[in-house]
This record gives C-alpha cells, structure tokens and sequence, in this order.
C-alpha cells in the first residue's frame, strides 16, 4: 500500500492511536483484575459485604 | 398491625432513571451486560471505518494521503471534548444531586479524556509537518487543546493528593466546572481568532460524502469506544471502593480483635 511522500506521518499517527489505546486498554483491564482478584480473597477468607454498612457516598 | 397495613398501602415512590441507576449494585449487573455488546459494535465500526479510509476514501486534491490522519485526528479531538462534558455533567451531578454515581463516573472519565487529548495533539501534530511545515505552533486552538490536556492531568493530581476521599470528590468536581470554560474556547477559537488551524471539519455539508461517511463511522466507532471504556473504568472504581471498605472493616475489627 504506497501512502504517497508523507506515509511515515501518516503510519505515525495511526501507530499513535494504537499505543495510546492499548496502553488505556490494558490499564482497564489489569486494574479490574486486580480488585476482583482482592475481592475474591476477602471472600475466601469470610469476610463479606453487608449491605448498607458502608459510610455514605461510597459505593456498596 | 395497622401500620403494617398503611405502609402496604403506600404507594411506591417512582423513581427517576438516573436514581434508578444509581444503585451501584444494579448498575454492575446492567453494565455487565451492556459492555461485550458496545465493545464488539465498537470494534466492528471502527474495522469498517479503516476498511473504508484505507481502500475507499479518495486522497485530498490538496494533501493527497496525508487526509487519512483526519479520520483518526477528529475523532479523537471530539472525544477529547465530549469525554470533559462527561467530567463536567458527572461533576454537577455530584455537587448538586449528590448522586451516588457521579464521582465514579466523573474519576473514570478523565483518564480516557486525557488519553483521547493526547491523540489529538500527536495526530494534530504529525498531520501539521507535512502540511503547515510544523510540529507546532502556539496558535488559538491547539494551544486551548493543549490546555485542555494539562486540565485533565490537573484533575488526576488533584484528586490523588487529597487523602480525604469525599473531600477531593468534591474539589476535582469544583475544578472540573471551572474548566468547563475551555470547551467553548476550543470549539470558536477557530472562528474567534486567525488560527493556522482550519474551522470546523464539520460532519455535516464541507466534507464530500465519500470522506464523511469513513469520518462519521470513526466517529460513532470512537464514540462508542469511549463509552466502553469509561463503563468499564466505572466498574473498576466501583469494585475498588468495595476493596477499601472490606479492607477498612477487617482492619477495624482486628483493631476490637
């Protein structure tokens, strides 16, 4: 595929695009893993949410 | 026994959407089964969109292939934009209604906003060389873009210096619609100011049809994309809270030991 004299920019910017989103997509994806493998270590061990016990504003 | 039966006969209060969903609990289970969904619908657009501008869209009369970076650059510049209004609605939501989704949905935002700004500058910025003969110039709209990135870094640092968490909700909320201000410098700069950048691509009448349609479908696809991922960073914080009240509450109790 010939891009033409400005090819470099053009693959530049979409090599951009991909690094930055993969970079956030990977972020969301280890982050999440990350509470729920602590979330299900609390479990594990017997400790459980109860609804309600929590100080307002969070989110339970 | 009678009040038992005055309080069956009241009526259930009706609940507006928002408060609806403002159970973290029911918004788990319902954003669980929306995510797959807009992820595949996302990468399904945005396949289509390179598909198109890879093999379809014709090269400018003017800047030949180069064109191609529009279709990646403005995208990215509207989600920069919209992703703030996200901040900014989730803010005033916070402030004023004190919903309990608000600060999670305003934290999960700025992270995809400053990333989605940052694309705009790098793309902006490789798409300038070969047209304007520069990386950069402090001019009207990219120098408020870039204010507009440094806004968002501002609000991350704002929020992880503040030990007190309900404090720095409400500080980055009071930060963010300060900043609201911004939008609308980056969206008339162009108009208000001789800028080198050009107005408004406008998805709408100045873009021939075989260059808006690839430009509307990246769009919707990134839109789409930026949903996913601000649902998903709401669910990480979500589930980040729960960890730090069971780990608060297990410290409390060996405390009482």
């Amino acid at each position: 595929m010939d891009l033409g004299q400005h090819a470099s920019f053009i693959w530049a910017s979409y090599g951009a695009l991909i690094l930055v989103l993969l970079a956030l997509g990977l972020w969301l994806v280890l982050d999440g893993r990350r509470y729920q493998r602590a979330l299900k270590d609390f479990e594990e061990r017997g400790i459980k949410r109860t609804s309600g016990s929590s100080p307002v504003g969070s989110t339970d | 026994m009678a009040s038992h039966m005055t309080d069956s006969i009241q009526p259930e209060k009706r609940q507006s959407l928002t408060q609806k969903f403002a159970n973290p609990t029911r918004f788990m289970a319902l954003s669980g089964q929306v995510l797959p969904w807009s992820l595949i619908a996302a990468a399904c657009l945005i396949s289509y969109a390179l598909y198109l501008v890879f093999f379809v869209a014709p090269d400018d009369y003017q800047q030949g292939q180069t064109v191609k970076i529009m279709y990646i650059h403005v995208p990215a510049a509207w989600l920069a934009m919209m992703a703030y209004g996200v901040v900014a609605v989730s803010s005033f939501g916070l402030l004023v209604f004190r919903h309990p989704l608000a600060d999670v949905s305003a934290k999960a935002a700025v992270p995809i906003g400053a990333a989605f700004t940052l694309i705009a500058l790098i793309t902006g910025s490789l798409w300038g060389k070969p047209m304007w003969g520069t990386y950069w110039v402090w001019d009207a709209r990219l120098t408020s873009v870039l204010m507009l990135f440094f806004l968002y870094l501002g609000l991350m640092t704002l929020r992880s210096s503040i030990e007190d968490e309900l404090l720095a909700s409400r500080l980055t909320a009071i930060l963010a619609l300060v900043g609201v201000i911004l939008l609308p410098i980056i969206k008339f700069s162009v108009d208000w100011w001789n800028t080198l950048h050009q107005p408004s691509t406008g998805f709408t009448s100045s873009v021939h049809s075989s260059m808006r349609t690839p430009l509307l479908i990246s769009a919707v696809g990134f839109t789409l994309l930026f949903f996913s991922m601000h649902l998903k960073a709401m669910r990480n914080e979500i589930l980040r809270r729960r960890v730090k009240t069971l780990t608060l509450a297990e410290v409390d109790r060996q405390s009482r030991g």
